[in-house]
């Protein structure tokens, strides 16, 4: 930590759907370049905690901040035009468009012309675009249909569109989910290039610890919806708590009776 | 108060027969994700069928066995179309299937002509309910308190049917999740089958139920599949406690909305179903459909400007066009006038539909709206034709503005059912404020002014306006605004993430794309001379949809040919034949599902495989096959 003001604050954060508390009490900060892991098992509230940073859905109670500016109950656009950049556990691109196209819809929608009916498109910031394609290494398939790209190709194509509005922040849910490993490394090396050319802080979570004790600055665990340990790799590692849930069994079934009689 | 009581007790009658319809389109909805246009069609089978039955077979037996005989039979014969028709298209997008299930209504609608001719039939009353029963002091037909009784012991029976079979177990199940039912090694054919036909069944027995009631004529079915749309967008798809609610809510509000506005009383279902969707966008008792469906225009070939060869092309065409005047006589000049026009409308609709991927069933609305625009100025404010060419169309403007704002907050099927119940209160305005609109009799005498007053000016008037219309849409499509509609189409998750606001971008195509229909109407009433509510009937809705599909959907252009065609079709089949309907209905069903691409479509397939082919032989062989790989990814 740098000692800068946080691009991103979270206090309080807290989900429910019916019965079940996906997120409790969730606090947290990222400072400006930092690159900061969110790992837990399946069903800690990872993506809940995700979808509530950028404000895709609301929280029960808690604030987000973003830049000090509070955004709790803004809009994923709005929060988008504060200068954060998003990736999708699956990823979610414009199918029908070429990959150029995909970039450049983010370029045009950054520079508040999404309600201009008569520029052509296919002339608009198109070096812009080449060099955000340039810089994920995308630069020969600018005119490629998106529809018929590999899974590694979208994962670094919606990282390219989540840069076009120059974010400060990057929330990147599983960003090499569903790839070979070597991919892996390769996507979350670029990643870490960015961010530190750039001094964009990073939030990602990931299920592949290579990938996360290679890159983060500093882990979150989250388990059951609450974060129960924070610091460097080393110390986390070393916690015999997050030891508990990823590897003994036994204690983790402990945890959870307890969990569940405090819940 | 007696009056009131009355009326209210006539309104739970109609109640029941909206039910049992819109019930069976909400089972057949749950599992199959079909959205039944036909259903209005088994309706009035299940009414015709009753009648003859009921006149077959004599006494109190023969006549309600007659009702569930003739509700079995077009059972029967929904379980055929399942089989034949259904089976092929479950797959497709859902703008096929509405469109192949109204297909199927338009050949119905010409075949009962056939089979029973085109007059009104009385049916027999229903004995033991012959009568009239004394509600303090008013008459009350006993038949429709027979009538308020079976609506709550068919929601009874359907409960029992769901909660306690095995097959309402699995219907219920399969409603949930499909692909579970089958990974547990359910037949989903014949669950399929059978559900579609019990929705079927609920249907024609409705229609038999009113033959005491209600004249039975060929009409019928487009007046209750309507009420039927609106009655299941209230009450939430899928749920057969909110088809209950909201049927006995939309027949109550009919039967006091008369004393309300006596003139317009549909608009008192507007407001209410409004109000709901405010509230509640997928109905009292619904839910918000999770995975949006694949909607047609979501090709993988990227659509690209025309290069300057086919701009050359379109040019010289253009200049064909122009110069019909020269060598037609007049009944060729209208007759190309008209196409034009509907040139106009068609490209207006794919707009919307193929760059906007929401395939709309009421856009005559706009084009209605926009003919009654110009005709109320000419007629009532005695306006010039300029002012009213320029202005008539802001009527269409508004209509597409507030419709618009609440049609765009659904998708898929909600939305085509919206915006056909929309368009149908339209023409429910249309045709009952007799002293604007001049009702049935329409607004006659709207002339061009001198200037354009020939044949041959009046076509290159709309030839000019259509076609600068269509260049204005085209660039619209690759403009910013036309990339963020189309963003919004294929992942409004992505958009909204990158700043887009889909809502409104939808709005707003909704508006331009309702504004330009307008256009076309209002060139359309002068064509005419006059406007008739037809403009904004579900008939002209249809044509645009199937002049978009022959065209093809997944094209930028497409509809501009498919109009032409379409067009130029229907005029020669009209003259040819009296059941156009018929072979219209048939036309629509084979281009769904034999040829979904439509015709531009098609013809770029061929292009794109000859161009691939001459590649393939001019490139080394080693190029060749990765060519090949490429293109098998």
């Amino acid at each position: 930590m740098s000692g800068t003001a946080p691009v991103l604050e979270v206090e309080g954060l807290t989900k429910s759907y019916g019965g079940v508390h996906a997120v409790r009490g969730v606090s947290f900060s990222v400072a400006q370049g930092e690159i900061v892991a969110l790992i837990g098992p399946n069903g800690a509230g990872k993506t809940t905690c995700f979808n509530m940073l950028n404000g895709q859905i609301p929280p029960d109670a808690g604030r987000v901040r973003l830049l000090g500016e509070d955004t709790t109950d803004c809009p994923p656009r709005v929060v988008w035009r504060r200068g954060v950049g998003r990736t999708f556990q699956i990823t979610a691109t414009f199918s029908t468009m070429t990959v150029r196209e995909n970039i450049q819809v983010a370029l045009a929608s950054h520079a508040s012309r999404t309600f201009n009916l008569w520029r052509s498109m296919p002339d608009f910031a198109r070096r812009d675009a080449d060099a955000l394609l340039g810089l994920v290494d995308m630069a020969g398939y600018a005119d490629r249909p998106c529809g018929e790209l590999a899974y590694g190709d979208l994962k670094r194509l919606e990282l390219a569109v989540a840069l076009a509005n120059n974010p400060r922040l990057l929330l990147m849910d599983e960003p090499t989910a569903g790839m070979a490993p070597k991919e892996r490394v390769a996507l979350m090396r670029l990643v870490a290039r960015i961010a530190r050319e750039r001094t964009i802080g990073v939030l990602f979570t990931e299920h592949d610890m290579d990938v996360v004790f290679e890159h983060a600055e500093r882990v979150l665990v989250l388990n059951r919806g609450q974060l129960i340990a924070e610091g460097t790799p080393a110390s986390v590692r070393r916690d015999p708590q997050v030891r508990a849930i990823y590897l003994g069994e036994g204690l983790l079934y402990e945890g959870g009776q307890h969990e569940g009689a405090n819940g | 108060m007696s009056f009131y009581v009355v009326q209210f007790l006539t309104g739970l009658a109609s109640a029941a027969s909206l039910f049992l319809v819109a019930s069976g389109l909400s089972i057949i909805f749950g599992v199959t994700r079909i959205v039944n246009f036909a259903h209005g069609a088994f309706y009035m089978l299940g009414a015709y069928m009753a009648f003859t039955l009921t006149e077959r077979l004599s006494g109190t037996v023969g006549f309600w066995g007659g009702i569930v005989l003739a509700a079995l039979a077009v059972a029967a014969v929904g379980a055929a179309v399942e089989m034949i028709l259904l089976r092929r298209i479950y797959k497709s997008p859902e703008l096929f299937q509405l469109l192949a299930t109204f297909g199927l209504t338009l050949m119905v609608e010409d075949l009962v002509v056939i089979l029973w001719g085109p007059d009104d039939l009385l049916g027999r009353r229903a004995p033991g309910f012959r009568g009239a029963i004394d509600v303090f002091g008013q008459n009350l037909p006993s038949y429709d308190l027979f009538l308020i009784v079976i609506g709550p012991v068919v929601l009874g029976a359907l409960w029992l049917l769901f909660h306690r079979t095995r097959w309402g177990v699995l219907v219920r199940a399969a409603t949930q999740d499909r692909d579970m039912v089958a990974a547990l090694g359910v037949n989903q054919k014949w669950l399929f089958t059978s559900v579609f036909a019990a929705g079927v069944f609920l249907a024609a027995l409705g229609g038999a139920l009113q033959i005491p009631r209600d004249a039975v004529n060929h009409t019928m079915d487009l007046r209750i599949i309507v009420d039927v749309f609106v009655v299941v967008v209230i009450g939430g798809l899928g749920s057969i406690t909110g088809a209950f609610a909201a049927a006995v809510l939309v027949s109550e509000l009919n039967a006091f909305g008369i004393l309300v506005f006596p003139k317009i009383s549909i608009i008192l279902v507007f407001l209410v179903m409004a109000a709901v969707l405010i509230v509640r966008p997928w109905g009292l008792f619904g839910k918000a459909e999770t995975a949006p469906r694949r909607t047609p225009g979501s090709a993988v070939r990227p659509w690209r400007p025309l290069t300057f060869a086919e701009r050359v092309a379109v040019a010289l065409v253009f200049a064909a066009a122009a110069s019909l005047p020269l060598f037609g006589g007049n009944y060729a000049i209208s007759v190309a006038t008209e196409i034009v026009i509907f040139a106009l409308f068609a490209a207006s609709l794919h707009f919307l539909m193929s760059a906007g991927g929401l395939a709309s069933f009421g856009h005559a609305a706009y084009f209605g709206l926009g003919s009654y625009g110009v005709a109320l100025l000419a007629k009532l404010a005695g306006a010039p034709m300029l002012v009213c060419l320029l202005a008539g169309p802001l009527l269409g403007l508004a209509g597409a503005v507030v419709f618009g704002f609440f049609a765009v907050r659904l998708s898929g099927v909600y939305f085509a059912m919206l915006t056909l119940a929309f368009a149908q209160i339209a023409w429910s305005v249309a045709f009952q404020w007799v002293e604007v609109t001049g009702g049935d009799n329409g607004l006659l005498g709207i002339w061009p002014a001198r200037l354009v007053a020939t044949p041959a000016r009046f076509y290159w008037l709309s030839l000019a306006i259509s076609a600068a219309l269509v260049v204005a849409l085209r660039v619209m499509v690759f403009s910013p605004f036309g990339y963020a509609l189309r963003a919004t189409r294929d992942s409004a998750l992505r958009g909204e993430a990158i700043g887009i606001d889909g809502k409104r971008v939808q709005w707003i195509a909704f508006v331009i794309a309702g504004t330009i229909a307008a256009v076309a109407g209002a060139l359309f009433a002068y064509l005419k001379g006059s406007v008739f509510p037809d403009s904004l009937g579900i008939s002209l809705s249809v044509d645009g949809l199937v002049m978009v599909l022959l065209g093809g959907v997944e094209t930028v252009s497409g509809a501009i040919v498919g109009a032409i065609v379409y067009k130029a079709l229907n005029i020669w089949l009209v003259s040819q034949t009296e059941l156009s309907k018929l072979v219209l209905g048939g036309l629509i069903i084979v281009l769904v599902v034999a040829f979904p691409r439509g015709i531009v479509g098609m013809a770029e397939l061929v292009v794109d495989r000859l161009r691939r082919r001459a590649q393939l032989s001019a490139s080394p062989p080693s190029a060749a096959l990765a060519q090949d790989i490429e293109s098998a990814k």
